[in-house]
């Protein structure tokens, strides 16, 4: 069965051992659309993103229940997780190259999944950097080490490097915080590409980050999803008070 | 409890707001008062105070911008910038009607016409009535009011085509009253806009309340 890309989430609860992390959470995200997660620390937003590429299976004493499926599939019911991470890539927080050349960090997936042929892990390795808008940036140093690019620059090579494998999800926890306003906007203007052919979950503490690039915003507060909708409604017009104390800094 | 820099802004903000209300309900008020005394002083001192009225215009907007750009307000306090800055339109044409009453006040006889003696004050006074609504409904966040004040224009409009009607009566029986009764034609014109001036007032703060744009 082939993965989609809408994710669709029903009761869901996660426990780490006693701490109950989400609470019967329940949302739609649709696909090739931009979605933010949005909320203070601790309120569960980067566990659920980590849900959904089943990030949180080797965490001790995680228990987790409820129904998460991306498209048909429910992810925690199949057991091919390797088939899942492919078609849910994820971006972190801190970009993490691996120490090794730009070329081989865009290979490193592809040749996991068995592509050996140096033509094609050639052209994966152009199309990924052209998807990334760092082409033309790298083409000449695909052979250098990628802990030598700039801050903005790895970020952006960790995105290309989840490209490579196409997934179909592109999930984000935070990808810019670490960023200067320059490096950021590359990114941002990369999301926006990037949503023509892919459903994007990024987790942001920056409101308008998510102002500016997200489709749809989901507010949450300690394992709770207060609200769910569209972008310019939660900004504008929340429903409830608690996102609206949230959203214009009056929180606690 | 934290004072949120934001809240002091909007505060600073609504207050600057409620000066220019009261100015140009005052012009309102001076310019009928001007009209019905046919006091050209008076009327001079009106016309000519549109200019303060355009400069709170001015620095009312650059202060609504000053916030958005340092603060970057969002849901209630954004909706709060941007019917202040909706609103001040209104309130500046206010004042354009007001000064312009006033500016025909020196082209008009001593003679009196019908209008004078029965509708036109009461139309006057409604119109500040509005204006005065309007703004309390929007500083007090008072949509029954702000209801109330739009159901008000109905009699402003009808009030204004009884007097439509009654000067072009008197235009067929004297037709040496017609170069007045125009002018008062044109005043009349001017009151009943500052109603309908009232009425966006009355929208913008149901907007700024529920966040949707109802129809009335």
């Amino acid at each position: 069965m082939e993965y989609g890309q809408n994710i669709s989430v029903k009761h869901a609860d996660l426990y780490y051992g006693d701490f109950h992390a989400l609470k019967d959470i329940s949302l739609e995200i649709p696909s090739k659309l931009i979605t933010a997660f949005i909320g203070p620390s601790g309120c569960g937003k980067s566990t659920l993103l980590k849900c959904f590429n089943r990030m949180n299976d080797l965490v001790e004493g995680c228990k987790i229940t409820g129904e998460f499926k991306i498209g048909d599939i429910d992810i925690y019911q199949s057991a091919d997780v390797n088939a899942l991470r492919k078609n849910v890539g994820m971006v972190f927080q801190k970009p993490n190259p691996f120490p090794m050349s730009v070329y081989d960090n865009i290979a490193y997936g592809p040749r996991t999944f068995g592509i050996k042929k140096r033509s094609e892990l050639d052209e994966i390795v152009e199309r990924s950097l052209k998807q990334a808008a760092m082409w033309d940036e790298l083409k000449d140093r695909l052979g250098k080490s990628a802990l030598g690019l700039s801050g903005g620059q790895q970020q952006r090579l960790c995105i290309a490097r989840s490209l490579a494998i196409n997934p179909k999800i592109l999930l984000m926890d935070e990808p810019t915080s670490a960023l200067d306003p320059i490096s950021t906007g590359k990114i941002e203007e990369l999301c926006n590409e990037l949503k023509h052919d892919m459903t994007i979950v990024i987790v942001t503490h920056n409101m308008q980050q998510a102002t500016r690039i997200s489709d749809k915003t989901g507010f949450f507060l300690l394992g709770d999803l207060i609200e769910f909708g569209d972008t310019d409604q939660i900004f504008s017009s929340p429903k409830e008070e608690q996102t609206e104390r949230y959203i214009t800094g009056r929180f606690g | 409890m934290t004072v949120y820099k934001l809240d002091v802004e909007l505060n600073d903000l609504k207050l600057e707001l409620l000066k220019m209300f009261r100015f140009v309900e005052e012009m309102i008020e001076q310019s009928i008062k001007a009209l019905l005394e046919r006091d050209e002083e008076l009327a001079k001192k009106v016309y000519e105070a549109d200019t303060f009225v355009d400069q709170a215009e001015l620095d009312i907007e650059r202060h609504c911008m000053k916030i958005m750009l340092k603060m970057q307000p969002v849901a209630k306090d954004f909706r709060d910038v941007s019917t202040v800055l909706k609103v001040i339109t209104d309130i500046e044409r206010i004042g354009d009607q007001a000064s312009d009453i006033a500016g025909i006040v020196p082209q008009i006889s001593d003679n009196k016409v019908g209008c004078e003696k029965t509708h036109l004050p009461e139309m006057g006074r409604l119109a500040v009535e509005m204006v005065r609504d309007s703004v309390n409904s929007f500083i007090r966040q008072d949509v029954e009011l702000a209801e109330k004040t739009i159901k008000a224009d109905d009699i402003m409009d009808s009030k204004f085509e009884e007097v439509k009607q009654e000067l072009i009566n008197e235009i067929k029986e004297n037709s040496a009253i017609a170069d007045d009764a125009i002018m008062f034609m044109m005043i009349v014109k001017y009151l009943e806009r500052i109603g309908d001036h009232a009425v966006n007032v009355c929208e913008w703060t149901d907007y700024n309340n529920s966040g949707e744009h109802r129809k009335f």
